[in-house]
C-alpha cells in the first residue's frame, strides 16, 4: 500500500485482461487524424511486459512485409480501446528479445496446449 | 519593490505518479497535499510597513508551543500551527486572520512556483556538486578522473581566491522550481497535482506559490472559507 494508490486506481483500467509475454494480442488503437478518430488494430505477439501499477506497459512485435514493428503501450493508456487475445504462447523466457534474431518459422511462438493452467 | 497578487499554500510533498490528460498523453505529475492553512497574521504597509500574509500548517502538539508562539497564535485565535511561512502580495488586507486556505487557492493550468528542501547529497565531489567535467578518462590520466583539477597559480596570486567552487557538502537548501503547472486540483481530498518535480523528499515541506515570472491572475481575490474559531488551548 503507497501513498498514491488511491489516487493511481482512478487511472488504472478494470477491463485488462490477463496475458502473458508469449500471447498474440489484438490491440485496438485510438488514432486521432484531425478531428476524426479511428479504431486501428495492432497484432502480434508480446515480448516483455514491464513496470508495474500505472506505469506498467507492454510491447507487442509483428512482422509487416518483412520488417519487425515493434509498439510499446501503457497497459493503462485510454489510447487502447481494447486489448483482444489471439493465442495463448508457450514461452520460457518473461522478455522474448530473442525473437528480433529469428525469421520465418523460427520466429513462431509455439501455442500454449492448455491456457487455463497457468 | 513592485509587489503584485499572488497566491499561495503550504503543503506536504506525497511522491510522484503519473497522471492522462486530455490528449490521453501521460503526464508527470508531483503530488502535494496542500492545506488545509491558516492565516495566522495579516501584515499591511501601515503597521509592518510592508504587505504579507503569514500562513501556518500542519499539526503540532500544543505542549511543545512555548508561550510566545502561543500568544502569536491567540490573536489569530487559530490553533498552533507546525509551520509558518509568509506571502508577500499586494492584497494582504483581503485576507483576514483565521482565514482558513485551501487547495481551492489554485486552479488547473495556474503557473505556479514551489519551494522546498532538497535533498541531502552529503559531502559530494566537484562533478556532481557543481558539474565540472573532471579529467580525461585515459591518456595518462591516473587516479583523477572526477578531480576539480589546479585551483590557482603558484607565485601569482600565491593563494586559492575566495568562492572557488569545490568539492563539499551538497543539498539540503531551500531550493525553489518555478514556472511549473497546476495539472489539476483535487478538493476533496486536498492534492494538488504539479506537473513536474519538485524540491526535497517524499514528505517534505513545501511552499506553492504563484509564478514570480508569470503575469498575475487577474482575478486574484482569496478563497473565503471558514474561519477557524477554535479557542487556543491554554
Amino acid at each position: 500500500m503507497h501513498t498514491l494508490d488511491s489516487l493511481d486506481a482512478e487511472s488504472l483500467r478494470t477491463d485488462v485482461p490477463e496475458f502473458w509475454p508469449g500471447d498474440t494480442l489484438k490491440v485496438h488503437v485510438r488514432v486521432v487524424e484531425g478531428n476524426r478518430q479511428r479504431i486501428q488494430v495492432f497484432q502480434g505477439a508480446v515480448i516483455r511486459r514491464q513496470g508495474g501499477g500505472i506505469r506498467e506497459t507492454f510491447t507487442v512485435r509483428k512482422v509487416s512485409f518483412g520488417v519487425g514493428v515493434e509498439r510499446t503501450f501503457p497497459t493503462h493508456s485510454p489510447i487502447v480501446s481494447k486489448i483482444e487475445i489471439v493465442t495463448r504462447g508457450d514461452v520460457r523466457r518473461a522478455k522474448l528479445y530473442y525473437l528480433r534474431q529469428l525469421r520465418g518459422k523460427a520466429a513462431k511462438i509455439k501455442e500454449k496446449r492448455d491456457p487455463i493452467a497457468r | 519593490m513592485l509587489i503584485r497578487n499572488y497566491r499561495g499554500i503550504l503543503g506536504t510533498k506525497l511522491g510522484m505518479t503519473q497522471v492522462w490528460d486530455a490528449n490521453n498523453r501521460v503526464v508527470p505529475v508531483t503530488v502535494i497535499k496542500a492545506g488545509p492553512n491558516v492565516v495566522t497574521q495579516v501584515k499591511t504597509p501601515d503597521s509592518d510597513g510592508y504587505s504579507a500574509v503569514q500562513l501556518g500548517y500542519g499539526e503540532i502538539d500544543p505542549r511543545k508551543i512555548n508561550k510566545p508562539a502561543r500568544g502569536h497564535f491567540a490573536t489569530s485565535a487559530a490553533t498552533p500551527r507546525r509551520h509558518l511561512v509568509e506571502l508577500r502580495t499586494a492584497d494582504a488586507v483581503k485576507y483576514s486572520p483565521g482565514q482558513e486556505l485551501t487547495t481551492e487557492v489554485f486552479s488547473a493550468g495556474v503557473v505556479v512556483d514551489v519551494t522546498g528542501t532538497s535533498k541531502g547529497k552529503g559531502f559530494a565531489g566537484v562533478m556532481k556538486r557543481h558539474g565540472f567535467k573532471g579529467l580525461g578518462a585515459g591518456h595518462g590520466v591516473e587516479r583523477k578522473h572526477r578531480s576539480p583539477g589546479s585551483v590557482g597559480g603558484c607565485a601569482t596570486p600565491g593563494r586559492v581566491f575566495k568562492g572557488l567552487r569545490m568539492a563539499g557538502r551538497m543539498g539540503h537548501v531551500r531550493t525553489t522550481t518555478p514556472g511549473l503547472i497546476v495539472h489539476a486540483v483535487d478538493a476533496e481530498r486536498g492534492y494538488l497535482l504539479v506537473k513536474g518535480a519538485v524540491p526535497g523528499p517524499d514528505g517534505g515541506l513545501v511552499f506553492v506559490r504563484s509564478a514570480a515570472k508569470r503575469p498575475a491572475p487577474e482575478d486574484f481575490a482569496p478563497i473565503v472559507a471558514t474561519t477557524a474559531g477554535e479557542e487556543v488551548s491554554a
